[in-house]
């Protein structure tokens, strides 16, 4: 097995190494995948259906956190049932092109000259330049979860109007009121100080957004959004920029004239301002790869049905997933909360007031201890 | 090979969703901040306002009844101070008029008893020197009897005095 790793995972692994959790796993993918080298997905799912050709649970399990460009509710092979989703391309040669993915018929046919090879579209025409902007599974569950939360909250904010404010909370109203305050007092107050009122908003969109996401992918057919290093990174360079653009002088300072011998500057100058960078990075990636691992344990545990071949198997297989599962519905507010608390956290360090810095924080401990 | 391809894919994010990503994320920001996080967030700030106005309305109701009571309880003190003086003075008043009307009645009971006696003393004088001239008109009008009958025998001067004496008598 370990020679299997060695020689197929070498460079990959220098490259992921903060990846380490998938270390394991490509282990245990490469050995089953070793004899029918697979060249898509679905020619793997289709394998999948005779039953002496060894399951492809790596292709299973990356198909069911990658991204797609369609919906893929249940079945297999020609019995799956997928929603099909529309494809957008802007082509460096033909301009902006709008199709259904259906017309690729999972990955079968080529169309206008594209096709689609591991959820990647590619042209016939080499001189052609392809960028994908197809509202893929991902995209839409990205718009559903907003529309859900736009109406949600909105209606939210129409029963405060209705109510007033001299009536106590009534249903979705006295649910979401005690978190919204949570990130106000405790997330946002907390770490930021006086002025965090102009953050609330973004941390509470943040907050509600990664929270509704990781518990829809927790959802069998739901999306692996947040687990995608593409939301990840858009949201922590939002923080990024959020940190900067409000940061007084004391922060860029501190960067630019660090407190050291000058002599010290050549080598603290460029680790402060990779440090800028470093803090959303690690935002990013731990969102993502808290999430990933938790979907990869799951799949893998109930793949072990089929790599075993057994039914006896499964009570191990789905007692442990259903453990993970749990652990999983934490870590889905865990990680909603440590993104948004981190945030606030970088963003109360760049714009504090280190004159005031110490006053502030015992004002707030005070406000905590007395609550 | 297949899943060394697949997990370079798993950490190179797409074009396409994160031009999604910001324009959906940002979107959602402006749209949730304008149309349901002010109003909520202004509603929750202005309940807890309204709260801590009210609770503190309340203490100071309660320190006013406590001082409207303490209050009460002065005037009432005082009123029940102003009711015994008032009493205690209604008590000395009557007794004073009470010694009065006693010195007031004994002076007129002695005043009557006096006058009575006065009368009784003229009465009475009115009564001796009634008395008096009658004792002397009698004894006139036994000196003329005694004058007038017979004194030359013993018997006779006898018999005189026992009728004299029976005119004494019916007088």
């Amino acid at each position: 097995m370990n020679s299997k790793l060695n020689t197929s995972g070498r460079p990959l692994f220098f490259l992921t190494l903060l990846l380490s959790l998938f270390l394991s796993f490509s282990t245990f993918a490469d050995t089953i995948t070793d004899a029918a080298e697979v060249q898509h997905h679905t020619a793997s799912t289709e394998k999948a259906h005779d039953a002496n050709a060894p399951v492809d649970i790596a292709a299973v399990a990356f198909e069911h956190i990658l991204d797609s460009h369609s919906w893929h509710l249940w079945g297999e092979g020609h019995e799956a049932l997928a929603l099909p989703l529309p494809v957008i391309i802007y082509s460096s040669t033909k301009g902006i092109q709008f199709f259904s993915s259906s017309k690729f018929e999972h990955g079968h046919a080529s169309y206008n000259g594209y096709s689609l090879v591991d959820e990647q579209i590619v042209s016939a025409d080499s001189n052609e330049n392809v960028y994908d902007f197809s509202i893929t599974k991902n995209v839409a569950q990205l718009i559903f979860t907003a529309l859900i939360l736009f109406l949600l909250f909105t209606s939210i904010a129409r029963a405060y109007k209705n109510t007033g404010v001299t009536s106590a909370p009534k249903g979705k109203q006295s649910f979401f009121e005690p978190l919204i305050t949570f990130v106000r007092d405790d997330i946002a107050k907390t770490n930021i100080g006086h002025n965090s009122d102009k953050y609330v908003p973004y941390l509470l969109t943040v907050f509600f957004l990664i929270l509704i996401n990781n518990v829809l992918g927790l959802i069998p057919i739901g999306a692996n959004l947040t687990g995608n290093i593409a939301f990840t990174f858009v949201l922590s360079v939002i923080t990024l920029i959020v940190t900067n653009v409000n940061a007084n002088k004391h922060y860029w300072h501190h960067i630019f004239a660090p407190p050291a011998p000058k002599a010290l500057y050549p080598i603290l100058v460029p680790l402060e301002i990779v440090g800028i960078f470093t803090k959303p990075f690690a935002l990013m990636i731990r969102l993502f790869a808290n999430i990933t691992a938790g979907h990869i344990i799951v799949i893998s545990l109930v793949g072990l049905i089929f790599v075993f071949k057994t039914l006896w198997i499964s009570p191990v297989a789905v007692g442990f997933a259903l453990f993970i599962d749990v652990l999983e519905c934490l870590v889905a507010l865990l990680q909603a909360y440590i993104f948004t608390l981190l945030t606030a956290l970088f963003i109360g360090s760049a714009s504090a007031d280190h004159n005031e810095d110490g006053i502030h924080n015992d004002e707030d401990e005070k406000a905590v201890a007395k609550h | 090979m297949s899943s060394l391809f697949i997990l370079g894919s798993l950490i190179t994010p797409s074009i396409g969703l994160i031009f999604w990503t910001t324009v959906v994320f940002l979107l959602l920001l402006v749209l949730l901040g304008k149309y349901a996080w002010k109003p909520i967030l202004t509603a929750i700030k202005t309940r807890e306002q309204n709260i801590s106005t009210a609770l503190a309305s309340a203490e100071s109701a309660l320190n006013d009844m406590r001082e409207l009571q303490s209050n009460n309880e002065k005037i009432m003190a005082k009123a029940r101070e102003e009711r015994d003086a008032l009493l205690k003075e209604a008590r000395d008043a009557k007794e004073i008029i009470l010694a009065e009307a006693k010195t007031k009645a004994t002076k007129e009971t002695d005043r009557i008893l006096a006058s009575a006696r006065e009368q009784i003393n003229t009465e009475k004088n009115a009564a001796i020197a009634a008395l008096k001239d009658q004792v002397a008109i009698l004894s006139i009008e036994i000196a003329e009897k005694i004058l007038k009958s017979d004194l030359s025998s013993d018997e006779k001067q006898k018999a005189l005095l026992s009728n004299l004496m029976k005119d004494v008598n019916l007088n």
